[in-house]
């Protein structure tokens, strides 16, 4: 295991590996058993839609697919943080945070299936669509947040008004010109906004080593806002050091920069072979560290939760996945016209001629062969 | 009489006038009015909030254009010179260009992106560019070229008020040419004839139809009547009123400055052969810019397509 592995003294850790939780003197979290059992289930929901996803691309009904196993604990605790104004602008591994949002899990598998390219209405969810383009969304993220200031949506103090925006990105983004534009402009502008950059401590085979001698939160201070490090794995701690910062962006305090500590425990994607890069120990290190044993181990431990109880979260994940199964199979295939639709709002006539030429085309053929 | 500059600068305030939500960001267009004076006086009447200089930083002028029309803005974004929009590219090309059709529809980029092009100023390099083929070749972007002072003011309004995002090129060589305002604007993505004749089209935008015009002239004196189009709209083409023009005078010339390989001028060329093939008395010629980097600007005036080329170009295709 590397140096960098080893977390900070001064990470954030509200629940530790063996599910005790502790104090930390600047995130003091007001959470309830009942709360925290809410985590649990999120938790649990994900890591199932998310390991459903990784079979059905082995049995070929999806491309490709980014698995989020181990960074479960960063995405629901960021994802909670927010509030129903708030706006999320996603990387592609964001699984955890659309379910957040109340994205379908079968629409992010679209994507991936290939059935769509992006498949949903971000209005509806507060929730973007996807960004492959490492880094992009960050620009995204930092534009919203200069609508939401000339909107006069911050510091108002008025709770359903006052607007954050979140934007997630990877370790290995933070070497994009884009996130460290988005830096700049949001300290430049004291915009309201969140980063929240999962370090999962690879960028498909590049190590973080590669991408900064300095551990990552500490990047902010250089453009001028605060920077803090948080255990990604512990659900708790991840929401309340996002809560914390988005109060403080939707207050008019800035922006601040989590990194969120955690591990990508399968591979980049479902197209990646980890065992070229990196050894098995770290795997098992990591093992230890898991964001939903700890919580588990709370709630039986110190909570008072029995059997019945992860019984029910179990039998939910049964049917979730099973509906995932099913419904990703049924997934409608686009018809081959639809590559034309909502390419312009005001489509030109060039692109109508090319859509009909190609109609008439696709039926000749059909014709011939039927 | 106003100059192209101070059409444009018109056009901005009218469409700031009509909507609220029109922004317009950018590298020193605030308080200096942008290098070129284009949005002279605009911050100080309508405030830092909706014409503010930005951070250097071409992609994330782009880039935050897109989070500003995604909350319900319409940005107008600047971009300094031709030459400085390709750290912006990938925004606007994977970005800008795919987000309403990712969403289904559902969110609409308004985004006018605002490029000063061409040569002829006796520049520095990378301030003479001319980039609009890359943007033409992109999907889900629209692209046009004023090339006078009333459709620099009403293709800018019209451009701004497009629910599609809009790339909007500008002939620095151009910004102080005068001419009236019009009060019969054509539509944004129409092409113009603006000289007619009978024995061959010339097709030119931006920085040319100027020098296309004056070919035109000194061509009439030796009996020739060219007819002169200004195509305005990139991408769409308005081929109808291409074709139809080559209908009538069976010959066409099509002049850009960029350079010549895998640009409009070949677009052109091949939907003309495709759509009035029979038409034709002679091959579609092009004179445009030569394939090598923009030269040193004491030899511009010998790269740029000029008077003399074209009418070199009109002889090669009578005599054809």
């Amino acid at each position: 295991m590397s140096d960098l592995v080893q977390p900070e003294p001064d990470m954030v850790q509200l629940l530790t590996p063996e599910g005790v939780r502790v104090e930390h003197p600047d995130y003091p979290l007001d959470v309830t058993d009942g709360e925290i059992a809410g985590f649990y289930r999120d938790l649990v929901l994900v890591r199932r839609v998310d390991s459903e996803a990784v079979a059905l691309q082995r049995q070929g009904e999806l491309g490709l697919w980014a698995s989020l196993l181990g960074q479960e604990g960063a995405q629901i605790g960021a994802g909670r943080a927010l509030r129903r104004q708030d706006m999320a602008f996603p990387s592609y591994r964001e699984h955890g945070v659309a379910w957040c949002r109340d994205v379908d899990p079968l629409t992010l598998l679209g994507l991936f299936r290939g059935t769509s390219v992006g498949g949903f209405d971000p209005y509806v969810h507060n929730f973007t669509m996807y960004t492959i383009v490492i880094g992009a969304q960050a620009l995204h993220a930092a534009g919203y947040a200069m609508g939401v200031v000339r909107d006069g949506a911050v510091g108002t103090g008025d709770v359903d008004r006052d607007t954050a925006v979140l934007t997630f990105f990877g370790d290995g983004a933070t070497s994009q010109g884009d996130v460290n534009e988005a830096f700049v402009w949001a300290a430049a502008g004291n915009l309201p906004i969140v980063f929240f950059c999962q370090n999962n401590q690879w960028a498909i085979s590049q190590p973080v080593e590669r991408q900064s001698p300095v551990p990552l939160y500490k990047r902010s201070a250089g453009f001028g806002f605060p920077g803090v490090r948080v255990d990604g794995n512990d659900v708790l701690a991840s929401l309340a050091v996002t809560r914390k910062a988005l109060d403080e962006a939707r207050s008019g305090q800035g922006p601040t920069l989590i990194e969120a500590f955690t591990y990508r425990m399968n591979p980049h994607t479902t197209s990646d072979d980890p065992t070229r890069y990196r050894i098995g120990d770290e795997l098992e290190t990591w093992k230890l560290k898991d964001p939903i044993e700890r919580v588990r181990a709370y709630l039986t431990r110190h909570a008072g939760y029995g059997q019945e109880f992860f019984d029910e979260i179990q039998a939910e994940s049964e049917q979730l996945a099973q509906r995932v199964r099913a419904g990703c199979r049924a997934l409608p295939d686009p018809t081959p016209e639809s590559v034309f639709e909502h390419v312009y709002v005001d489509m030109p006539r060039e692109l109508a001629e090319q859509r009909d030429e190609f109609s008439a085309f696709v039926a000749s053929v059909e014709e011939v062969s039927a | 009489m106003i100059t192209m500059a101070k059409a444009l600068n018109s056009g901005l305030r009218k469409a700031m006038e009509d909507d609220p939500k029109v922004l317009i960001m950018g590298e020193d267009v605030g308080r200096l009015g942008g290098v070129f004076r284009v949005t002279d006086g605009l911050q100080k009447d309508f405030g830092e909030d909706r014409v503010f200089d930005t951070p250097l930083a071409e992609s994330a002028i782009i880039g935050t254009a897109v989070g500003l029309a995604i909350r319900g803005y319409r940005p107008v974004c600047e971009i300094q010179f031709d030459g400085f929009v390709f750290p912006g590219f990938d925004q606007i090309v994977s970005q800008v260009g795919r987000l309403h059709n990712r969403s289904g529809g559902s969110v609409r980029l308004p985004i006018t992106i605002r490029i000063p092009f061409g040569g002829g100023i006796g520049a520095i390099e990378h301030h003479s560019e001319s980039p609009e083929a890359y943007f033409a070749h992109s999907p889900g972007l629209k692209v046009v070229a004023c090339s006078n002072p009333s459709d620099a003011h009403w293709m800018l309004r019209q451009a701004i008020a497009s629910d599609d995002p809009v790339i909007f090129f500008e002939p620095k060589r151009r910004y102080w040419s005068k001419g009236e305002i019009s009060e019969d604007p054509l539509p944004l993505h129409v092409a113009a004839v603006v000289r007619p004749g009978r024995d061959l089209t010339v097709a030119a935008y931006g920085p040319m139809v100027a020098t296309a015009l004056e070919a035109a002239e000194a061509a009439e004196a030796d009996g020739r009547d060219i007819e002169v189009i200004d195509l305005r709209t990139l991408s769409p083409l308005d081929m109808p009123t291409v074709v139809d023009s080559v209908r009538r005078t069976g010959r066409l010339i099509v002049v850009h400055e960029a350079s010549i390989s895998h640009g409009i001028g070949a677009e052109v060329a091949a939907r003309v052969q495709e759509q009035a093939f029979y038409s034709l008395e002679a091959p579609v010629l092009r004179v445009a810019g030569y394939d090598t980097p923009y030269p040193p600007s004491r030899i511009e005036e010998e790269w740029l397509p000029n008077v003399d080329r074209i009418l070199d170009a009109v002889d090669r295709s009578l005599e054809f």
